[in-house]
């Protein structure tokens, strides 16, 4: 089937089956940002914006995106840069894998959430796991790129 | 692997039901983070994004939810926080991540009857009733009751008694499946004591409900409720110690509520 949406500001037309699921067609796409680290809905490694929710793709049926806007890494590298920096600087990325996803969890929230705690911080990104970093080095990394003392 | 020979986006809730009952193997999509993980074959999927039952509105009397309605528009809307102690934001707030909550929808949730369901436990602590296409509109304890039948679940209405609930669960981890859960309310002296994820489904404690409303004193109620339902093991836990917890669970969710004004 074809679904029209948008993807990162971009108006296109993608060809998917009827139980393809958002991540793979994304994918195929060309967006390779998007990883998948378990497809059982667990560890937020391929989530993504869709109309600006974070939203696991391994668990959206692709049909879903008719009409949406969809949000990959891809399309807000400025912002994804400036919190990525802070992220290595912080020794909060080893094998880089759950990045992405974690990062784009952080815009969300930076975008949803006005002046978060430290346990409303925590309790947004519950949904990204990571095997690398023990998360203390990326709370810190929050914390200080939301300025949050 | 989910598998989807034919898909169709129906207009109407009646055209939806036809597709389910006349078509040979049809189910019906919720946000479809359960069906991925099996290995079904669904003939004809039907999508209800067409319905409008993407919502939350409150008027004078309920607080009405659409099928479709996902966890996290039940963890941020505004009357949800506010009505009942805030209990049915509190129930799904831990089920794994804000990018899942943004996936899984209410319809799907409360239809399937799981065990461990969060939310259907706080659900069944309020004055809840559920609105079935061909069922009609039911108590959800009622609904909890009756067998499966093929339908589909439109809507959920939580009256506004002004009830005080308290939703506690027991997880190895944050974001795990509960390995016990309890939710108890009050209004004026009416009491509701619900247990689940026993493992199997939610149930209103009657014994326990009974002496909390004739002003029994608390721990004396939560053994009541641990005494009276039943309990079994799985990978969790096992039955001895969920029946232990269900007594903890219970006395902590009945001192929250006793603590509300
Ligand atoms: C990894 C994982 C962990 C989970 N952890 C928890 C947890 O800790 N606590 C908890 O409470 N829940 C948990 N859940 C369950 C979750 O919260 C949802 O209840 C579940 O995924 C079903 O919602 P869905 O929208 O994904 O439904 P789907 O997968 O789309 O559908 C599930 C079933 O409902 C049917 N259906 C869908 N919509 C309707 C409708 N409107 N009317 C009739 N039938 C319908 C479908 O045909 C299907 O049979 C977990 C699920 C997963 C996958
Ligand atoms: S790959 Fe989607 S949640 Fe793990
Ligand atoms: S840095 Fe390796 S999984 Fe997170």
């Amino acid at each position: 089937m074809q679904i029209e949406t948008t993807i990162n500001n971009k108006k296109v037309t993608l060809e998917a089956a009827n139980d393809e699921f958002l991540a793979d067609t994304l994918r195929n796409y060309g967006l390779l940002s998007i990883r998948q680290g378990c497809d059982t809905s667990c560890c937020g490694l391929c989530t993504v914006w869709i109309d600006g929710k974070p939203t696991l793709s391994c668990s959206t049926l692709a049909f879903r995106a008719q009409g949406r806007s969809i949000t990959t890494i891809e399309g807000v590298q400025q912002e994804a840069k400036k919190f990525a920096e802070v992220l290595v600087a912080e020794g909060a990325e080893q094998c880089g894998f759950c990045s992405p996803g974690f990062i784009m969890t952080v815009l969300a929230m930076k975008n949803e959430l006005n002046h978060p705690t430290e346990e409303e911080i925590v309790h947004y990104l519950t949904g990204n796991l990571c095997r690398c970093t023990g998360y203390m080095g990326q709370l810190r990394a929050v914390k200080k790129y939301l300025e949050v003392k | 692997m989910l598998k989807i020979l034919d898909l169709v986006q129906p207009e109407s809730i009646d055209e939806a039901y036809k597709v389910l009952t006349e078509s040979h193997k049809s189910a019906v999509l919720g946000g479809c983070a359960f069906l991925r993980m099996g290995s079904k074959t669904i003939n004809t999927a039907i999508d209800l994004s067409k319905l409008d039952l993407n919502y939350i509105r409150e008027d004078n009397d309920y607080i009405e939810i659409g099928a479709m309605a996902t966890f996290r528009d039940i963890e941020t809307h505004p009357a949800l926080k506010e009505h009942f102690n805030g209990v049915l934001p509190k129930s799904v707030n831990n089920i794994i991540g804000v990018q899942f909550r943004n996936v899984v929808t209410v319809g799907a949730s409360v239809f399937s009857k799981y065990g461990f369901s969060d939310l259907i436990t706080a659900l069944l602590a309020l004055d809840t009733e559920v609105e079935l296409y061909k069922g009609g509109r039911m108590p959800l304890a009622q609904f909890m009751e009756e067998s499966l039948q093929k339908d589909i679940l439109t809507k959920v209405f939580i009256k506004k008694t002004g009830r005080i609930a308290s939703y506690q669960s027991l997880r190895n981890s944050s974001s795990d499946f509960p390995i016990l859960n309890a939710a108890v309310s009050k209004l004026d002296n009416n009491w509701l004591v619900v247990v689940g994820a026993r493992p199997t489904r939610a149930v209103i404690a009657t014994n326990a409900s009974e002496k909390l409303s004739n002003g029994e004193d608390i721990s004396n109620s939560a053994k009541a409720a641990a005494e009276e339902l039943s309990f079994a093991g799985n990978l969790r836990g096992s039955a001895e110690y969920r029946k232990a917890m269900c007594e903890v669970l219970v006395k902590r969710a009945a001192t929250e509520v006793m603590q509300c004004r």
